[in-house]
């Protein structure tokens, strides 16, 4: 494609001065946009435009931290946030780059297509008058006659796979010959692919759905919007319309490494699921892990992350059970010391504990407590007990990973063992620490652009690599008589693309002219019809 | 061999290898020294082809490069520093070998493994590269930098083998990784070339190429170097796409998605940008040349950011330096 007649001239870089009138400005400006400058531009601008969404905390992968950043920075933080800075890559301006982008490329795509559909059934050029000026030629002389050996060229060239023109006359003496056009296909075939990539993800976009959900141990799942603890969706999907599917998560397992090297580090995480694909189904037992994920009724179910969920039991002054079950926490660092909160609003009076979980229990004077490995090898929970109104009656809805203390009384501080209850001061009845169990969380993805997405990217490979390698030339051979009365056989080669290495397609076609002529003079002259070389 | 004695073999490999490798250095010093005397510019070569002079359908003429001159003065010293550097490059293969046979997986599993591996394709590219044509004069920019690469790795970066993290075992990781491992030695080669191409063109603006003094003179031509550049680039872009969409199926099966501006896809995407960006500029006008060039180095930077950056500093799913 880099036909150096295509190919902008060094020298001719100012653009002419934009026409007055509407249409014209028009034409001038998508003229402009169309310009190969101006991909390269809105190549750099999209470059660019990506980076601050690497740098700065995201919406889409974290909002906690984004929250935190414009906390920290109360001056910047609202105006980064108000210009989408934490959110990049949905926000107008990255869309308007890449719109743009597209725009530009369908304009010079487009047209493109035509020109080479055009340029598949043109025939080649006559031979230019110089040949021996173009930037590859070999001549050599023979004493074949003039027309044998022009019919010969041909059959060469259109056994070597050339496209060939011989002249009208075959008089003139000369063959014109060019190769190399899925160049051209390629790089339109990869740039109509580009396309189909963005509609790939446009259409994840608009008709996907992503949710995260924590399932505890023994505890299960069903497909449905108020199960999710965060969903996003496209516009175009019915959250009320979901795939019927449900799981149990039977068994979770995780190790992590032991050895000095990457102690702490994970090796393995994998749970089982009784998987039902519709409601009244038996059910089926699967195991997830990571890289391996669970498919079912078009959705995803991939294993996300785990953590620790202390059982404890709660009694009431009495003696009564007012909470028995497990509580999720949540790990604060990669030796899972988490947190959570437990809400008993129905003691009397209502119960709250802000609660510190140790998988592997250690205390420095300057830290305080904290774990040393994630795994519960010497497990200790804290917890600081508040009774008095949680507020969960205001009706506004809360975390269940925060506890409003505002209109509460701290009871006491204490730390525990498995095992171990713990006696609140001032009559308000007792805590329990049965054991942990744990909970996995799974990302849960519905995408129907992706396959899509996938074969366009492989078709733009192909395309890709098809007009990074093929190499566009164009040869002419000329036979005429020279002063000695003997053939003269000049063969010429002209680079239509980049880094073409003309002189072995001239050493080629030369050898072979020469191969076939010799065999044939030997045999006086008798030129089979095809003259095929051997 | 015992676990130890494995680590230890590995470890020694790769010294070994650095060893050899400042060896080589030396040796291409000391060519680029003897070079220093004015030498003739690169001969260009004549456009014409010998009939029936046997050249073959190979894809790179031996016109590519200067032609070798009988005489050229420290033309021993540079084949000396040659063979070191295959030398060098077997050793270190033997290294990252035995790293994964230690470990009993892929020896790509923290930033460590990755760098020695890395040096292996940065050596591996321009070794492969100059079977074909002659390299000789690019040997000082590429051992140079491989060398303080290696360093960094065994000082800074070197961690005990251990086993993956669960999202690192996948056959993906052996695919995407290995195409952005070549990926990254070819990016090198080319932000060498590209480098070069820079230099010489300045001193051929303001020299002319026929008075060109110094180790300049010793380089090929600003346009061949990037000539050079672009096919290194039209290689290896193709590659790095591929790369790119190996590790979005790779994220697809891990994590639900196959791409979530995740730092690491955000840089890889970014480096990708860059490069397509060059592909078009050398279609340009008035940015083939030295714009070209900044723009093949920026692609490598990108590329670099991406490992650096990204694994050390960024909080990011990607961040396994174990470090
Ligand atoms: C999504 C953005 C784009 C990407 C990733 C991209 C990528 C590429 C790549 C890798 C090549 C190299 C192929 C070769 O050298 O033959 C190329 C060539 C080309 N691109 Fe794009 N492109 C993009 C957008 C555009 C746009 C917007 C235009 C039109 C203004 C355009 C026009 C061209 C043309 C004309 C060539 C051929 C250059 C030549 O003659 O060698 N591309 N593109």
């Amino acid at each position: 494609m880099t036909a150096p007649p295509d190919v902008e001239v060094p020298g001719a870089v100012e653009p002419p001065l934009p026409p007055l009138g509407t249409v014209g400005l028009l034409r001038w400006l998508w003229r402009q946009l169309t310009s190969m400058r101006t991909a390269l531009i809105l190549l750099f601008l999209l470059a660019l435009a990506s980076i601050p969404g690497s740098i700065l905390p995201q919406r889409g992968n974290n909002p906690i931290r984004v929250n935190q950043w414009i906390e920290e920075n109360p001056e910047t933080g609202p105006i980064l946030d108000s210009l989408g800075f934490f959110d990049v890559y949905a926000a107008p301006w990255f869309a308007a780059v890449y719109l743009l982008l597209f725009l530009s490329l369908i304009g010079c795509v487009l047209p493109r297509v035509g020109v080479h559909l055009r340029a598949l059934r043109t025939p080649p050029p006559p031979a230019p008058r110089r040949l021996d000026r173009l930037p590859g030629y070999a001549s050599f002389t023979t004493d074949r006659r003039p027309s044998d050996v022009s019919g010969q060229a041909a059959a060469v060239l259109r056994a070597a796979r050339w496209k060939v023109r011989v002249p009208d006359d075959p008089a003139d003496g000369w063959v014109a010959a060019e190769k190399g056009y899925w160049r051209e296909t390629g790089n339109l075939v990869f740039h109509l692919a580009l396309i189909a990539i963005l509609v790939g993800v446009a259409v994840g976009g608009l008709f996907g759905w992503k949710g995260n959900v924590i399932v505890r141990e023994r505890s299960g799942f069903s497909n449905a919007l108020t199960q999710y603890d965060a969903w996003g969706a496209g516009r175009l999907v019915d959250a009320n319309r979901l795939a019927p599917f449900s799981f149990t998560l039977d068994d979770f397992r995780v190790e992590f490494e032991r050895g000095t090297a990457q102690r702490g580090a994970p090796r393995l995480f994998e749970a089982d699921l009784l998987v039902r694909a519709t409601p009244g189904d038996p059910g089926e037992l699967t195991t997830v892990e990571v890289n391996k994920p669970l498919s079912v009724d078009g959705a995803k179910v991939f294993l996300v992350g785990h953590g620790y969920a202390p059982h404890v039991i709660v009694r009431d002054p009495a003696g009564t059970v007012t909470f028995d079950d497990t509580v999720v926490f949540l790990p604060q660092d990669g030796n899972f010391s988490s947190t959570g909160v437990i809400k008993v609003p129905d003691s009397v009076p209502s119960l709250g504990f802000n609660g510190l979980f140790l998988p592997t229990r250690a205390f420095t004077e300057q830290r305080g407590g904290f774990s040393v490995f994630p795994e519960a090898d010497d497990p200790e929970l804290l917890l600081s007990a508040f009774r008095g109104d949680m507020g969960m009656d205001t009706g506004v809805p809360q975390s269940v990973y925060e506890l409003d203390t505002t209109d509460m009384v701290k009871v006491g501080l204490a730390s525990m063992a498995p095992g171990d209850t713990w006696v609140l001061p001032n009559d308000s009845g007792s805590i329990e620490f049965v054991g942990i169990e744990r909970w996995a969380s799974f990302q849960i993805a519905h995408d129907p652009g992706k396959e899509l997405a996938l074969l366009s990217a492989a078709v733009a490979m192909v395309g890709l690599t098809l007009s990074l390698f093929v190499r566009r030339r164009r040869v002419w051979v000329r036979v005429r008589k020279d002063d000695a009365g003997g053939t003269l056989v000049q063969v010429a080669a002209l680079a239509r693309s980049e880094a073409v290495d003309l002189d072995s397609d001239v050493a080629e076609i030369v050898n072979r002219l020469r191969d076939t002529t010799d065999r044939n003079a030997g045999t006086d002259g008798a030129l089979d019809g095809e003259g095929r070389s051997t | 061999m015992t676990s130890v004695q494995l680590a230890q073999a590995s470890n020694a490999a790769v010294y070994a290898s650095m060893l050899t490798l400042t060896l080589a250095m030396i040796f291409f010093a000391v060519s680029f020294a003897a070079g220093r005397r004015r030498v003739p510019a690169a001969t260009v070569a004549a456009a014409t082809a010998r009939p029936g002079g046997g050249v073959g359908t190979a894809v790179l003429t031996r016109e590519e490069s200067p032609a070798p001159q009988a005489l050229e003065p420290g033309r021993r010293s540079a084949n000396i520093g040659m063979s070191l550097t295959w030398l060098s490059f077997l050793l270190l293969l033997v290294g990252v070998v035995l790293r994964g046979v230690w470990a009993g997986r892929v020896p790509w599993g923290n930033m460590y493994e990755f760098s020695i591996t890395g040096a292996l394709g940065v050596l591996g590219v321009f070794l492969f590269l100059s079977i074909r044509r002659d390299l000789r004069w690019l040997g000082l920019f590429v051992v140079i930098p491989t060398l303080l690469w290696l360093g960094l790795a065994v000082t800074v970066l070197y961690t005990e083998a251990a086993q993956l993290v669960p999202a690192l075992k996948s056959y993906w990781l052996v695919i995407h990784v290995a195409a952005a491992i070549i990926c990254f030695g070819a990016f090198t080669f080319s932000a060498a070339t590209a480098g070069l191409a820079l230099a010489r063109g300045r001193a051929e603006r303001g020299q002319g190429t026929v008075d060109i003094q110094g180790w300049l003179a010793r380089m090929p031509s600003s346009e061949r170097l990037e000539s050079l550049t672009n096919r290194v680039v039209a290689f290896s872009f193709p590659l790095w796409t591929f790369a790119v969409v190996a590790g979005a199926i790779w994220a697809e099966n891990a994590w639900g998605r196959y791409w979530g501006w995740d730092p690491k896809e955000t840089w890889a995407f970014i480096t990708w940008v860059v490069f397509a960006a060059y592909l078009h500029a050398r279609s340009t006008a008035g940015w083939r040349g030295s714009r070209a060039s900044w723009i093949a180095i920026l692609g490598w930077v990108s590329f670099l950011i991406n490992y650096f950056g990204v694994n050390i500093f960024v909080n990011s799913l990607h961040s396994y330096s174990g470090m």
